[in-house]
């Protein structure tokens, strides 16, 4: 009987692309966001206030995840930018590869920032490396305050959590400060910001992260 | 989550280490997942079975080794093991924890004649 010591990632093929558009977006001075939620919890709308705050300053690209349809590619595209609509067709992610694919339909060097809106879940996308420079991941106040005790990876993965939806807490029950205190202990270093991008109330604070994080990157 | 494709990357890199080696029929293979990876192991297993079909892969047994979640505490540098998703130091409190152990999801070893 033959004993072989392995020893090989099974993810190492995804992983190997992560790393090749790393190498990409370094190349051409791309700061990549892969921009995570449950559906509905705001990520369109969040690109949307962030194009409306940035556009005139520097160079937006979005890449688009769905399921099905390019309802979202085209909302941004109303706002002048150019968006990537990716169909998975069933994938409840995103992943290296997926992106890699969407390079032919940018010109990466035209742009400062590329915003990758993943696929509406709290679960999967967390696992999957894109190459990307951050995570970030939104929380609306009406999925409730027990969700990073019950989705910890994705909370743990992320370099920022933008609670949404503020506007509504007059309206029902959640306790933001226990969403706040559970995801620090999960995630010590996690970057949070409260927002409503209905109102605009907090989205100032965001943009402040994503402008001196963009322009330290060079 | 994702056994699915999980499996069919794992069978792969097997599939290329049976080449390898020249085996003509594989008799267990050894996985490492850590508890962060949210990998169900019944789901993982099932979904080796099927893939496995004739292979020679097929019949094979999946030994698949949980490795708990570790922590080192960056304030007073205890080593511990994490229990459930609250990283807090079992000696001094602290939230400050580097991740050592549970976000592993590799092949450790192949066994076959």
């Amino acid at each position: 009987m033959l004993q072989i010591p392995v020893v090989r990632d099974i993810l190492e093929a995804n992983e190997r692309i992560a790393a090749e558009n790393r190498r990409i977006f370094d190349e051409n001075k791309v700061f990549v966001l892969n921009l995570m939620s449950a559906p509905g919890a705001g990520k369109t709308s969040l690109l949307e206030r962030t194009i409306d705050a940035l556009s005139s300053e520097i160079q937006i690209g979005v890449i688009e995840g769905d399921i099905q349809s390019s309802i979202d590619a085209e909302r941004l595209s109303k706002k002048g930018i150019p968006a990537v609509q990716i169909n998975t067709d069933g994938a409840c992610h995103l992943d290296g590869n997926m992106i890699h694919g969407a390079f032919g339909h940018l010109d990466l060097k035209a742009f400062d920032l590329l915003i990758v809106e993943n696929v509406g879940n709290l679960v999967c996308p967390a696992e999957f490396n894109m190459g990307e420079d951050h995570k970030v991941m939104i929380l609306s106040v009406t999925e409730g305050d027990d969700k990073p005790e019950k989705y910890p990876l994705m909370f743990h993965e992320s370099s920022v959590l933008l609670i949404n939806k503020i506007d509504l807490l007059p309206y029902i029950d959640c306790d933001v400060g226990r969403i706040k205190e559970v995801s620090l202990r999960i995630n010590p270093n996690l970057e949070i910001f409260e927002i409503s991008c209905k109102t605009g109330e907090g989205i100032d604070q965001w943009i402040n992260w994503l402008s001196s994080r963009n322009q330290s990157q060079g | 989550m994702h056994e699915l494709s999980i499996t069919q990357s794992l069978l792969e890199i097997v599939n290329q280490e049976v080449a390898k080696h020249a085996i003509s029929r594989v008799t267990a293979v050894k996985l490492k997942v850590g508890k962060l990876r949210a990998i169900e192991p019944t789901s993982l297993t099932f979904c080796f079975e099927v893939l496995s079909k004739d292979t020679p892969v097929e019949g094979a047994e999946l030994v698949i080794d949980l490795v708990p979640v570790r922590g080192k505490c960056s304030g007073c540098g205890e080593l511990f093991e994490v229990d459930g998703v609250l990283f807090t130091c079992p000696n001094c409190s602290g939230h400050n924890i580097k991740i050592t152990g549970g976000r592993e999801l590799y092949i450790e070893e192949i066994q076959g004649d």
